[in-house]
């Protein structure tokens, strides 16, 4: 008989005050409490972090590959958003 | 980081597999781009990774079963804590493994229960028996020697998901070699009866030790369109030179002698070794190995004894799920 | 040629600091005899995190009882060469791991009472022993965490997992009683602040027990009849056949380092 599957997980961790959750991997756990605690054993025997967010995988909407186009080249050419884009005379400084 | 669900669409897009699209991913390899999981790719490229990277974490996985046989045992504290330390890494590496063949499409229970049924391979070395204590010393110098040789070109392998796996289990096996290492060199300057047992498993471990690498070059199937793929960087010849040629020094260092009486060091510096027996690697991976049985048991012992747990964990976050929803109702 | 036991001059700091120590030393060889066969990846890092946990804090009391027996004793004498009279640990952590809910259960049982009793230990008089318990609370805390919901998810599962449970907690009930005795030999180190009184951290554990046992639907035995000996070293026949895999090597070879 197949094994029954057990829900995935995606695991975050912020590894020090000040910096965002990155993700590290994924788990499988029946529910969020286990997946939770699987996470701070899998994913922080080293002092990894300090703060774990776990996301059901399927609670997860990714962005089409084959629309990468659409999506993401438009912004390219935005170079006007970057602070490189605009001349400050060398006499004001820092800015 | 993503789910088998978000990946089911590939079954519909394998009709539509043509040669434009494939070029194109192979210009993306050449180019050294990462291929991530919901990128198009072809049913081949698909299936030899799924296939490597599950032969991959079921390895970790069974290797726990030698060296796990000493925990219990360890002749101090302090190595006992190392080791159960060790062990339990190989088991994180088997689970990240396992995450990132899953990325692919098949769940890490069809993996698991290929292995089990005898299906799918793991690494032939975790085939023998570990029957003193210098046997995990040996291990850790040897076998962890030469897969983290194996899994440092696999850092930058072209499928993103295992490029960063591999990463995360190369920056935790750096203490591994070094254990067993530490393990050896109090051996070797120990008493002659601990002495006499590092050489032992010296003895025992160094052949199967070099077949861990694969079959020579000219015999390898996969090799080439693998290559190419970018899935694997060296042949398996190239990296067995490597690892042999940082060995025999460290050998030479804790005085042992490795059981090669043939052994010769060429103009290039290179470490000539004999030949390999070929066929006792055959016998192995056929499932003749002297511990292959035990193995597959132990593994499906485990899974067995633990179903019901699986299950019950299953059933209460049903269970919970159906309580909040009558409360929502209510 | 085998090695032979060490004596250990057991004046009442040593013999208190020593039953703590075996209690984590046999409790974290039991965890560690899951390591790879645990029914799943996920639960195999845990047993073996907390199969580490009590083996460093097993470390730590070890060499404390050796400095301040002062001997020449060390925490591997005295994990590898005292034999099974001179052991002091509880019987229930010698109790072997049975199934996963045998396993929970103990584990539960004890690290609700290891919590209570670490928390408490953290304003002892003894700097070692309060810097010890500061550092061991945070372990048993996240235990009884991590087997509490267990026990729940046990309990209130299927069935079998139910039965499986309720059987742990039947088998291993009389071996909880012991956790809260203290000998003549304590009462001086309570006396002094050193020590506490473990007769206070009954009401709190049952407490906690009962809550967690509850909501699992499962119940607690009303048997009241308690086991006891492990501090005094009358053990259960499992302890021998435990302490003959742990100290096999340095019994079968005398004097080596490894
Ligand atoms: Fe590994
Ligand atoms: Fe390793
Ligand atoms: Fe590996």
């Amino acid at each position: 008989m197949a094994t029954p599957n057990i829900p995935l997980w995606e695991v975050f961790i912020r590894s020090r005050n000040g910096l965002a959750h990155k993700h590290v991997g994924s788990l499988h756990a029946t529910d969020a409490t286990l997946a939770l605690q699987a996470a701070r054993d899998i994913y922080t025997r080293r002092g990894e972090g300090i703060s774990i967010w776990v996301v059901p995988s399927n609670a997860i909407t990714a962005s089409d590959p084959s629309e990468k186009g659409m999506m993401f080249e438009p912004a390219e050419s935005k170079i006007y958003r970057h602070p490189t884009f605009y001349d400050v005379p060398d006499e004001v400084g820092h800015m | 980081m993503y789910t088998q669900a978000l990946n089911s669409s590939d079954g519909d897009e394998r009709h539509v597999e043509d040669a434009e699209r494939a070029a194109q991913f192979q210009a993306r390899i050449d180019a050294d781009e990462r291929i991530e999981p919901n990128d198009w790719m072809p049913a081949a490229y698909r299936k030899t990774l799924t296939r490597q990277i599950s032969q991959h974490a079921h390895s970790e996985i069974v290797g726990m079963l030698p060296e796990g046989n000493w925990i219990t045992r360890a002749p101090s504290l302090r190595r006992k804590a190392a080791l159960l330390a060790k062990v339990q890494d190989e088991c994180g590496h088997g689970l990240y493994l396992y995450a990132a063949a899953e990325t692919l499409g098949t769940s890490r229970e069809e993996l698991v229960d290929l292995m089990l049924a005898g299906k799918a391979k793991y690494s032939s070395i975790f085939n023998y028996p570990t029957l003193t204590w210098a046997d995990i010393g040996t291990i850790g110098w040897l076998v962890d020697g030469a897969a983290i040789m194996n899994q440092i070109p696999l850092c930058r392998c072209s499928y993103g998901p295992y490029a960063r796996a591999m990463i995360r289990v190369c920056k935790e096996e750096s203490f591994h070699q070094r254990q067993g290492f530490e393990i050896m060199v109090t051996l070797c300057r120990g008493t002659e009866e601990q002495k006499a047992m590092a050489q032992d498993a010296l003895n025992r471990w160094w052949w199967p030790v070099l077949m861990m690498f694969g079959p020579p070059d000219q015999a390898s199937q996969h090799s080439d369109t693998s290559t190419k793929w970018k899935i694997k960087r060296f042949s398996n010849d190239e990296l067995r030179q490597k690892f042999v040629d940082a060995t025999v020094p460290q050998a030479q260092f804790l005085g042992l002698s490795i059981p090669d009486p043939g052994m010769k060091q060429n103009e290039a510096g290179n470490w000539e070794y004999s030949a390999i027996d070929w066929d006792e690697f055959k016998q192995v991976l056929a499932g003749n190995g002297p511990c292959n049985r035990d193995r597959l048991a132990a593994r499906r012992k485990a899974h067995d004894d633990g179903a019901w747990v699986r299950d019950a964990a299953l059933a209460y976050a049903e269970k919970r799920r159906q309580r909040a929803t009558l409360q929502a109702a209510e | 040629m085998t090695a032979a036991n060490i004596t250990v001059s057991e004046t009442p700091l040593v013999l208190y600091t020593l039953r703590r120590a075996d209690d984590a030393l046999i409790l974290g060889h039991r965890l560690s005899e899951w390591c790879g066969h645990a029914p799943m990846l996920e639960e195999d890092m845990a047993l073996a995190n907390m199969g580490l946990d009590l083996l460093g804090q097993a470390r730590e009391l070890y060499s404390y009882a050796a400095r301040v027996e002062g001997r020449g004793n060390d925490e591997d004498k005295f994990a590898y060469l005292r034999d099974v009279r001179q052991y002091r640990n509880l019987l229930l952590l010698e109790q072997p791991n049975g199934d996963f809910a045998r396993t929970m259960v103990r584990q539960f049982f004890y690290a609700t009472f290891a919590d209570l009793f670490w928390r408490a230990m953290m304003h002892s008089s003894d700097p070692t022993l309060a810097a010890i318990a500061a550092k061991s609370e945070k372990e048993s805390a996240y235990h009884v965490r991590h087997s509490s919901e267990w026990i729940v998810r046990l309990g209130d599962g299927t069935e079998e997992s139910h039965r499986r449970a309720q059987e742990a907690i039947d088998e291993l009930w009389a071996f909880t009683g012991e956790m809260f005795e203290t000998c003549d030999s304590e009462r001086g180190l309570i006396d002094a602040g050193i020590a506490i009184d473990p007769a206070t951290l009954r009401a709190p554990w049952l407490k906690t027990v009962s809550d967690v046992v509850r909501e699992a639907t499962l119940a607690l035995p009303s048997n009241d009849w308690m086991q006891q000996g492990g501090r005094s070293g009358r053990h259960s026949e499992h302890l021998g056949h435990l302490l003959s895999e742990l100290q096999s090597m340095p019994r079968t070879f005398p004097g080596a380092t490894w």
